[in-house]
């Protein structure tokens, strides 16, 4: 063990292996370290943000749905009372209808009877006349006796 | 082969030996040729190791580095980012200023000297071998005289190279954060203090030796460290790889024990320099 120029060579050797890994090496491997680090914190952070931003919009879907809920309730049972309304009206209308049917049948059928004991007072007049004309044996004056014709067409 | 007759103890010093260049008169010379060479030797093997790993280090880091994005890594990214984030987590938690150098610092440190060490796990014949076997084909060279060390941080100039480098990094820093006068007056002020003036300046010797005492062992103490640990386990290594068969089960037992010490080694001397250069750039160090 004996010291000699090689210490000299391993002292240069040394000063530029240091000077070359502070230069080239060193920097650009723990830069990229740094800024993984960096990118690895800011990537947590928004997945923290995100999962928060999650559960606040996950609470808000649930007070829409709940909402909605109320509403469709509402809107049904109003659609139902509009339904029972319409039903009402439709029913009170009917019978009105089927009233005013019925009481058109009844006026026609009256004056239907009417008309048919007319016709009939004015046949059983004719045939009374005929009838007459045909126990007497001769003519009626019409004119004379239409008095008593009408009387006895009345009491028909 | 050797005409000399091989011995367990010349084994041992081969495989112990360095690869040695120095300049003669006559040009290049090699090994042997350089015995009396003194301070102008270098260790050919100690030097081609550490730096080819160096760049491998740097190569590996480089490519992670030039393919990394802020998405979703790869798995070689992952394995790379994982060594630069938990160098960057200690650096953090120990050195507790600004700088753009001690984590790169830290980082070199501590992965260069794991590869260093990790070559402490492959069979200490395996590479010297070849190294000799090509040496005596290829250039006619006698295979004991190729020596072949793989083991970078089991020669002491590296390790001292190492802890000079910090040696210097932490003076720098206590000058830059403290001031040159900050500086001395750590130096001479402490740990002996007192109010009167004249027996203040007495103390100033006695705080100088102790102060210096305290700040050169520190370069002293991750140079030795390393040094020692790796070559003691290197010697084992090398003595168990001489008992015949009986090493297999007695490689395995201590190859396991060294993957914790190789590993705790880097990470030791990585930590150790970044707390000393956290001390030297605090103002109230002791």
């Amino acid at each position: 063990m004996n010291l000699n120029a090689t210490l000299i060579g391993e002292l240069i050797a040394f000063t530029v292996f240091v000077l070359f890994c502070m230069k080239y090496v060193w920097p650009p491997l723990n830069g990229a370290i740094e800024a993984r680090q960096k990118k690895i914190e800011d990537g947590l952070a928004a997945s923290d943000k995100a999962e928060q931003e999650l559960e606040r919009v996950r609470l808000e879907a649930a007070e829409q749905l709940t909402e909605a809920k109320s509403q469709a309730a509402d809107i049904i049972e109003q659609a139902k009372k509009r339904a029972a309304l319409i039903v009402d009206e439709e029913t009170t209308r009917g019978q009105q209808e089927r009233e005013k049917i019925i009481a058109q049948g009844h006026s026609e059928i009256d004056s239907e009877r009417s008309r048919v004991t007319e016709d009939l007072r004015k046949q059983v007049a004719t045939l009374a006349v005929v009838g007459a004309e045909k126990i007497l044996e001769r003519e009626i004056n019409q004119a004379a006796h239409s008095d008593i014709v009408e009387k006895l067409v009345a009491e028909l | 082969m050797a005409a000399e007759e091989v011995t367990l103890s010349s084994h041992i010093q081969h495989h112990l030996t360095n690869a040695k260049m120095c300049s003669t008169d006559t040009g290049l010379a090699f090994n042997k040729a350089c015995a009396d060479s003194g301070f102008w030797t270098w260790h050919i093997d100690t030097l081609a190791w550490s730096i080819g790993l160096g760049l491998v280090f740097l190569w590996i880091f480089r490519s992670a580095a030039s393919k990394s994005t802020t998405g979703v890594p790869g798995k070689f990214q992952c394995f790379i980012e994982m060594i630069v984030e938990s160098v960057g987590d200690n650096v953090r938690d120990t050195y507790h200023g600004n700088s753009k150098l001690i984590a790169p610092l830290a980082l070199t440190i501590f992965v260069w000297v794991f590869l260093m060490n990790l070559m402490d796990l492959i069979p200490v014949d395996f590479l010297p071998a070849f190294a000799g076997f090509v040496g005596e084909s290829a250039f006619g060279m006698d295979s004991h005289d190729v020596y072949m060390k793989i083991v970078p941080t089991t020669d002491i100039n590296l390790t001292a190279a190492l802890a000079i480098g910090v040696f210097i990094l932490m003076i720098g820093y206590s000058i830059k954060m403290k001031g040159i006068g900050g500086f001395i007056a750590e130096l001479t002020l402490h740990p002996f203090s007192s109010n009167n003036k004249m027996v203040q300046i007495l103390l100033i010797p006695f705080n100088l030796l102790l102060e210096t005492i305290a700040l050169v062992t520190k370069p002293f103490s991750l140079a030795l460290r390393l040094f020692g640990n790796l070559y003691a386990g290197e010697l084992i290594f090398i003595l168990i790889g001489a008992v015949g068969l009986m090493q297999l089960p007695l490689h395995f037992i201590w190859a396991c024990l060294h993957l914790l010490v190789i590993w705790l080694q880097a990470f030791v001397f990585m930590m150790l320099t970044v707390v000393y250069l956290s001390m030297a750039s605090s103002n109230n160090s002791h």
